[in-house]
């Protein structure tokens, strides 16, 4: 086994900020992926969406000046940026399931090989279920992007042959940003893109427990 | 002349009828029109279809609806939250109906019923439980252009509750920043619409061109004084 140093929360957000492009219009779900906007350079003209209808959010307000009518997905209070917009629901959602959304980056329960989601319910009989705008992003944005650690709390791999939580969507992830590799999933299966130092291909596969492509 | 503004809460809500689907904008607290909320409880309805994005905060509001028995069912996106005990008990002593829409579908499915769309294809929830029919059957659906749709029907409130900025009497509303959210999709798709407003203003006084929900979907509109809005529903 290699030795290695998994990348910690603010380095796989920096990660992931290091692949989106200027000009993108991106929506960060709840949670890790939020820590994403922190690591946007300045310079940078990235447009952050939040479903609840906002085009150009920035980030949250000075303590005593927040207001609640312009909150996040999350409930928290956040900002405007010059030259951002407000509008309802549906402009929202069909900004989503249109196609106008480049990229969504969300968590996950399990992603599977060929980009099945699984983010939204761990399907126990004693929870309550809640799905927000999970499923509209996943299926909706051209690229939806996975963030987590690659191993459960018990050591499983959340990278899997098939999902065994309920579906979120159906081959709709194409990229996983995990604490100790980047991925691509698809039809052809897993492939590296990047690893963290001292982790191999071997390492990473057997940590999976399914064959991973080296990127040609 | 066409006076749509309501001298009171309980004048705008009368006639609610036992039964009703009641449409409830906001998102979190942001768009909750709480006053109308409690003025449907002193009216009384009973057994009401409630639509709202979550299940309710704390205890007033839509909580309150719910504490004081009067919801059948709820329809909507996420009702778990950090502050939704009530919902969370009620739903796990099955006091209460729970239809789980994915946020997206829920807006579209507002927004089909104002516009008379008889139903649509969605690529949203395709080969999840949400392409599953109360029963377990399945819902219907289509291959189109290379990608898999399923067929979802509108949301008909009978009734609407909105929160606005400011209105006039022909109905016209503006929005206050992200407390807009659902507010224009379900006053199009209730046969109902009662708005909250902070602002009354003269006819023309409202830019024409910065006007979002034009009146002909707005029922009534009633003045409450302004109130900042509280934070809650965090995850």
């Amino acid at each position: 086994m290699s030795t290695f140093k998994p990348r910690t929360k603010q380095e796989l957000a920096q990660r992931v900020a290091q692949d989106i492009p200027e000009g993108a219009y991106v929506n960060l779900g709840i949670g890790q992926p939020t820590l994403v906007a922190n690591f946007i350079p300045r310079e940078c003209e990235v447009i952050l969406q939040s479903e609840n209808g906002i085009l150009g959010m920035g980030p949250a307000p000075a303590e005593g000046e927040e207001d609640f009518d312009l909150i996040n997905a999350g409930k928290q209070p956040v900002t405007l940026l010059k030259g951002g917009a407000f509008f309802h629901h549906a402009d929202s959602f069909a900004m989503m399931r249109g196609g106008h959304i480049d990229i969504c980056v969300l968590g996950a329960f399990q992603v599977s090989a060929t980009g099945d989601l699984a983010n939204w319910s761990t399907g126990e009989e004693s929870s309550i279920p809640a799905v927000g705008g999970a499923m509209d992003l996943a299926v909706g944005a051209k690229e939806t992007w996975v963030m987590m650690d690659l191993l459960t709390k018990k050591g499983e791999s959340k990278l899997v042959s098939a999902c065994t939580y309920p579906l979120t969507g159906v081959g709709c992830v194409s990229r996983i940003y995990s604490d100790v590799a980047t991925l691509t999933c698809g039809p052809q299966g897993l492939t590296v893109i990047d690893m963290v130092d001292g982790l191999d291909v071997k390492s990473l596969a057997q940590m999976i427990g399914l064959p991973v492509n080296l990127n040609a | 002349m066409i006076n749509k503004i309501a001298d009171t809460i309980a004048q705008a809500v009368e006639g609610t009828p036992d039964g009703a689907t009641v449409l409830i904008g906001g998102f979190g607290t942001a768009g909750i029109p709480s006053e109308l909320v409690d003025g449907l409880i002193d009216q009384g309805a009973r057994d009401l279809v409630v639509v709202n994005n979550n299940a309710g905060n704390g205890e007033h509001g839509l909580a309150a609806l719910l504490k004081a028995g009067r919801i059948r069912k709820i329809i909507c996106s996420f009702p778990r939250q950090a502050d939704s005990y009530v919902f969370d008990d009620l739903y796990r002593t099955k006091k209460v109906e729970l239809e789980l829409v994915p946020q997206g579908n829920l807006a579209e499915r507002l927004r089909a019923a104002g516009a008379g769309v008889g139903a649509f294809f969605t690529p949203t929830g395709y080969g999840t439980l949400m392409a599953l029919n109360a029963d377990g059957s399945p819902k219907e659906t289509r291959f189109i252009n290379g990608k898999n749709y399923v067929l979802e029907y509108p949301i008909h409130g009978d009734l609407a509750l909105i929160k606005a900025e400011a209105g006039d009497r022909w109905g016209n509303l503006i929005y206050r920043k992200a407390a807009r959210n659902f507010g224009p999709v379900m006053a199009m798709a209730a046969h109902k619409t009662v708005a909250s407003v902070h602002k009354i203003v003269e006819l023309g006084e409202l830019d024409p061109e910065a006007v979002i929900t034009p009146g002909i979907f707005v029922s009534k509109i009633v003045l409450i004084a302004h109130k900042a809005t509280e934070g809650g529903g965090f995850k």
